[in-house]
């Protein structure tokens, strides 16, 4: 088969169809990064932003990021929500100076410009000069300098937006699966625990293999396998949308109690681990149906958690083609007992970077990126479970990371 | 304790805060649970969720019993890139005794050395203390982390 090259990256090629050989200067190239922020991240995707439980009130703010272009996310007096580009219309400088707050307008600190909640330029300072001196031309339309505005749409409580005027509707992006698990789990009034921030030295794409891949998870990480939090052995699927951009993972605890042969051999299994203090997994079944662990990535900067009673959304911000940005926005259900906020606390310790089952995929990634940083023509081998893109009742499979990569070539103009 | 002078009890707290520090920088981690009481809280937060008040938190333990398993865990369980801590602690203030209990702030920085050789500087922040005596000395009641550098450069396994 001749090699598959896009017309930007002639210098880069796929040495196959599909999602089964990732060519490694995929992660490392700075062109790839480029496209990748105008194809995709600008292109037709939605990226997650925030909770709507973050900016519950009106003024209510939060700075984040689509790829790596600051934006705001606001709810104006009318209880819309809002996002644009955080960057003033008159000289370019950041309006919102930090990750969260309330404000009656957005006033630029450089010059004072002033907008409403919804973006739109409201004041400017001196606009007919000063005793009949200087002042901004007479055909000055303060309707033309609002800020960049982008699209935003809520579902369920989280809230997403994109640069695209064409892409489909967020429900329609999303497409069943993701909705029903992201219903699922936020099914009630939710309250917001806090963050935690992680910065990783690695592409973000290979976190967004990580988060696709039921075969790591019980081998990287001992915690989840001694103590059966994960293991492929579980009852669990792996399952994605019809374009296979998004994809979950789920596990129940419980499911395979007395079938461990196959992880004796391991250095993740070890029955003489034990805890001093076992309270750190106790905890509640949420859930009538008995999914104890659902990993829900939605394409392309979204990562919806239920690790046993933790909840959680992970947002990836690329930061430049060797390193991305984790946040964690950890929550509860505002009708939690006292009982489920120490839960949910003590449980916390599996989580985040300094999470107990998570911690490794930081330097999973960062052991990845340093190895392939030459021969980018060689690529990663991804065949667990076949080498097609296909759905599995099991979590002895990489399909899921497959799906992704295909989907990516689609959407980055790719294709086979 | 009552019995000590306000200079005393400066030495005994600035002992203790040092042979804490320097516990973790040895890497004697497995002394470490010993700083504290049995129904201890060790709990590291980030200055971002303490400001508002939010209890996400690094690591949380309310047991002497969490701490040991906290160890055992990165000595066994997790993986992570091998390196080395520095302290460097200032600014001890004995706030005063509340409720049998010698109140502590000070700051600290830890430096972070990789296998390559090179230092960071990994976290700086804040310990807020609540220090108790018992038969063995002084010892941690309560001790809670908080840290300026709230975006952790990769992971966080060592306690701070």
């Amino acid at each position: 088969m001749n090699a598959i090259r896009d017309p930007a990256l002639g210098h880069l090629a796929w040495p196959a169809a599909g999602g089964s050989r990732v060519p490694f200067g995929v992660f490392t190239d700075p062109a790839v990064y480029e496209l990748e922020q105008q194809r995709l991240f600008r292109g037709e995707s939605w990226s997650f932003v925030a909770l709507e439980a973050e900016i519950p009130n009106s003024g209510d703010y939060k700075t984040t990021f689509v790829g790596d272009s600051p934006v705001v996310i606001s709810r104006a007096e009318d209880g819309s929500l809002h996002a644009y580009v955080n960057r003033c219309a008159h000289r370019g400088a950041a309006i919102c100076r930090e990750l969260r707050g309330n404000v009656q307008n957005h006033l630029c600190v450089y010059h004072q410009w002033a907008y409403d909640l919804k973006g739109n330029l409201i004041g400017v300072p001196f606009r007919r000069g000063l005793n009949g001196q200087g002042g901004m031309p007479a055909d000055f339309d303060m309707k033309q300098h609002g800020l960049q505005k982008l699209r935003v749409q809520a579902l369920a409580g989280l809230v997403f937006a994109t640069f695209s005027e064409s892409v489909e509707p967020l429900e329609d992006y999303l497409g069943p699966m993701p909705r029903q698990a992201i219903e699922r789990i936020m099914s009630r009034p939710i309250k917001v625990l806090g963050d935690q921030r992680q910065f990783v030295a690695g592409n973000w794409k290979l976190y967004a293999e990580n988060t696709r891949d039921p075969y790591h998870a019980s081998l990287l990480h001992l915690f989840h396998c001694t103590f059966g939090l994960y293991r492929s052995s579980q009852k669990g699927v792996s399952v994605m949308d019809a374009k296979h951009r998004h994809s979950m993972l789920t596990a129940m605890r419980g499911t395979d109690d007395g079938k461990l042969e196959d992880y004796q051999d391991t250095r993740t299994y070890n029955a003489d681990f034990v805890l001093s203090d076992p309270s750190l997994l106790a905890g509640r079944q949420e859930f009538d149906d008995g999914v104890t662990l659902v990993i829900l990535a939605v394409f392309p900067n979204l990562v919806v958690q239920q690790i046993s009673n933790t909840l959680a959304v992970r947002q990836i911000i690329p930061r430049g083609v060797d390193k991305f940005e984790l946040v964690w926005t950890q929550f509860g259900y505002a009708d939690d007992d006292a009982d489920m906020d120490l839960i949910r606390n003590k449980q916390g310790n599996l989580i985040g970077p300094a999470g107990l089952v998570s911690m490794e995929d930081g330097e999973a990634v960062e052991i990845v990126h340093r190895s392939i940083i030459r021969d980018q023509d060689k690529s990663s081998y991804i065949a667990m479970g076949g080498e097609q893109a296909k759905d599995a009742q099991h979590l002895v499979t990489e399909g899921s990371i497959i799906g992704f990569w295909e989907y990516y070539r689609e959407i980055m103009g790719w294709a086979a | 304790m009552a019995a000590l002078t306000p200079v005393e009890l400066h030495y005994h707290v600035n002992k203790l805060l040092s042979q804490y520090v320097e516990c973790i920088d040895d890497d004697r981690l497995e002394e470490w649970p010993d700083f504290f009481v049995e129904d201890c809280l060790y709990q590291v937060v980030s200055r971002e969720n303490a400001d508002r008040g939010l209890p996400t938190a690094a690591m949380y333990c309310d047991s002497r019993g969490m701490l040991a398993d906290r160890v055992v865990a990165l000595r066994h369980a997790n993986i992570y890139a091998r390196h080395y801590y520095r302290h460097i602690l200032s600014n001890v203030d004995v706030k005063g005794v509340q409720d049998g209990a010698i109140v502590v702030h000070s700051n600290y920085l830890v430096l972070q050395t990789l296998v390559e050789g090179d230092t960071k500087v990994f976290s700086a922040g804040k310990y807020l203390d609540r220090i108790v005596s018992t038969a063995d000395g002084l010892r941690f009641a309560r001790r809670v982390v908080v840290f300026d550098t709230y975006r952790i450069p990769n992971l966080l396994v060592t306690p701070l």
